[in-house]
């Protein structure tokens, strides 16, 4: 395997592609939303169950490729007992960690509270894989904010 | 010369050191480019054709009483003439030169739609069209009142032609479009039949022939269709230049399609009244170049043939390119079906050179990303057929598309990147 493909395709991403986590629909979900890559046709659905300003489960159903289905995996996982501020302030720092300039975060940087979702910093080499890696959280957003229109990446 | 019996195959490594992107490298690697379905590659000729215009020949077109307007109106027209070779069309009025096939496409749905068109009326599609023969119709429909309605396929990828002659029949459908070859699947479809058919019920034909003439030698005339497309930029040519064959009386009863220089014989604020065939249809300064390059690569193309006359060199030309082509399609057909696992899409017999396909497990784009760190160049998603997709029961495909140029290197690094992505990801 060459070295770019290595760092698109790193262990974290193949395990939650393969044995993605919180796939499918949430029972009591509080809120949904609907996301859509015009450019793929991967559609995605994003449950939402809060309690109290604090997010309580996520989950996703869809089909996607591994790297949108990682990272609605990743996210799900993230996001659980988090503040709407707190999310809010993940979805920053995701956007920043798939879509800045630059080199890539490193594990030890210490102010970003991304964790494991770190590992997806690969997508930045792949441009028009970047919106694989985002249509998860927007639909996220989208859920949390009550939209009624489907989300796109468009 | 009028011999059916070929004598030399296609001479693809003489061909390979015509087009010079073959021989740029990818991170290190050959480049192995299968995506000719979405823009194919282009000969030195072309490139230099366009060049030697811009240095030499660049003017504005009509009406300039100097040397340099003169010449580029004759290769301007030069061009048109070359179209008309590749088309089997004598009557120069018959062929527009757009700056695309949607283009095309759009300026009948346009034009002809909404003069002729009407609430009840019904616009015959195909399950298997690309969005440019989609939503140009559904533009038309809504502006007229007009219906959509579908051709069904089967599993295969072949048109249900008895679902097609009870639809066509009863008198409401005005126009059937319907594309030559699928982008997706590769079928080719019976034009001559579906052409008979819809004209004994009064109904017209427009073919997208967007996938069909890179791989076919093309006779409007014999295939029975009022209106067929081309896009220069997929057989060879340069983008920015497609091809509009309409037969002349539909052209003249036409509007025109947009307003402008060129297009007009006399103007006044009161009233303007409009050029002959063509130039009712071209309004504005058209890319010359683009279409100087056109003329280049239908040129290059009949120099793989054999014979005197321009259209028995493309003749013999395309049998060579088919006969290449399939060999292709045929061994990569064999190699991938060889990976458990693969679902290959579109079994219609007789099929061009385009291959769709998907792997259980792994996402087409993911499929097209470890493709891509090979060196080789396919596309991924639904290819701008999304009703068809949903027709197929996936999201998307991937799919590998041939070119007089491709090798069975090249179908190796191909069957070599999808086991790759199946050990990854599978």
């Amino acid at each position: 395997m060459t070295l770019d493909l290595r760092e698109l395709y790193q262990e974290v991403i193949l395990d939650h592609h393969k044995h993605p986590r919180n796939r499918g629909p949430l029972a009591d979900a509080t809120s949904t939303a609907d996301g859509h890559n015009p450019l793929c046709g991967d559609t995605i659905t994003v449950y939402v169950k809060t309690n109290g300003g604090i997010v309580d489960r996520v989950s996703f159903e869809g089909s996607g490729c591994a790297i949108s289905t990682a990272s609605a995996s990743m996210m799900t996982e993230a996001l659980h007992g988090k503040s709407l501020a707190e999310v809010e302030e993940l979805f920053r720092q995701f956007q920043d960690l798939v879509t800045a300039d630059g080199p890539a975060p490193t594990d030890a940087s210490l102010e970003s509270e991304l964790g494991d979702l770190e590992v997806l910093a690969g997508v930045r080499e792949h441009p028009v894989r970047i919106k694989c890696a985002t249509l998860p959280w927007h639909t996220m957003r989208a859920a949390l904010k009550g939209a009624h229109e489907p989300v796109t990446t468009e | 010369m009028t011999q059916t019996t070929l004598t030399k195959p296609l001479a693809v490594d003489t061909i390979r050191a015509d087009f010079p992107i073959l021989s740029t490298d990818v991170r290190g690697l050959p480049l192995a480019y299968l995506d000719n379905g979405a823009s194919s590659q282009k000969p030195q000729s072309v490139i230099d054709a366009m060049d030697w215009y811009n240095a030499h020949a660049n003017a504005n077109i009509h009406r300039g009483v100097y040397q340099l307007s003169q010449l580029a109106t004759e290769l301007y027209e030069a061009g048109r003439k070359r179209g008309q070779e590749f088309l089997g069309v004598d009557d120069r009025r018959e062929v527009i030169l757009t700056k695309g096939l949607t283009e095309s496409i759009n300026l009948v749905a346009s034009a002809w739609g909404g003069a002729n068109l009407k609430s009840g009326d019904v616009v015959l599609l195909t399950q298997l069209e690309h969005h440019s023969n989609i939503v140009p119709w559904q533009l038309a429909a809504e502006r007229t009142g007009a219906k959509i309605e579908v051709v069904p396929i089967d599993d295969r990828g072949v048109l249900d032609m008895e679902r097609y002659e009870a639809l066509v029949a009863g008198g409401k459908v005005k126009m059937v479009a319907v594309t030559h070859v699928s982008n997706v699947l590769g079928t080719v479809n019976p034009i001559r039949e579906i052409a008979a058919l819809a004209h004994r019920n009064g109904a017209l034909v427009l073919v997208d022939g967007a996938q069909a003439a890179p791989h076919h030698f093309l006779d409007v005339a014999a295939l029975g269709a009022d209106f067929y497309t081309v896009a220069g930029h997929k057989m060879y040519a340069p983008m920015g230049i497609g091809l509009l064959f309409g037969r002349r009386e539909l052209l003249e009863a036409m509007p025109p399609y947009q307003g402008g220089g060129d297009m007009i014989e006399t103007v006044s604020f009161e009233r303007s009244t409009y050029a002959h065939l063509p130039a009712k249809f071209e309004a504005g300064t058209p890319n010359v170049a683009a279409v100087h390059g056109f003329g280049a690569a239908v040129h290059y193309l009949a120099g793989l043939g054999e014979g005197e006359a321009p259209r028995e060199r493309l003749r013999t030309a395309f049998e060579k390119i088919e006969a290449h082509e399939q060999k292709l399609l045929e061994a990569a057909t064999d190699a991938l079906t060889a990976i458990e696992g693969i679902h290959i899409h579109g079994a219609a017999p007789g099929k061009s050179a385009i291959l769709s396909f998907t792997v259980d497990g792994v996402h087409p784009h993911d499929l097209a990303t470890v493709l891509d760190s090979e060196g080789v160049a396919i596309r991924a998603g639904h290819h701008c057929c999304m009703p068809l997709m949903k027709r197929l029961g996936v999201p998307a495909t991937a799919r590998a598309s041939f070119g007089l140029y491709n090798t069975v290197a090249d179908v190796g690094a191909l069957e070599r990147g999808v086991r790759k992505a199946k050990e990854l990801l599978g």
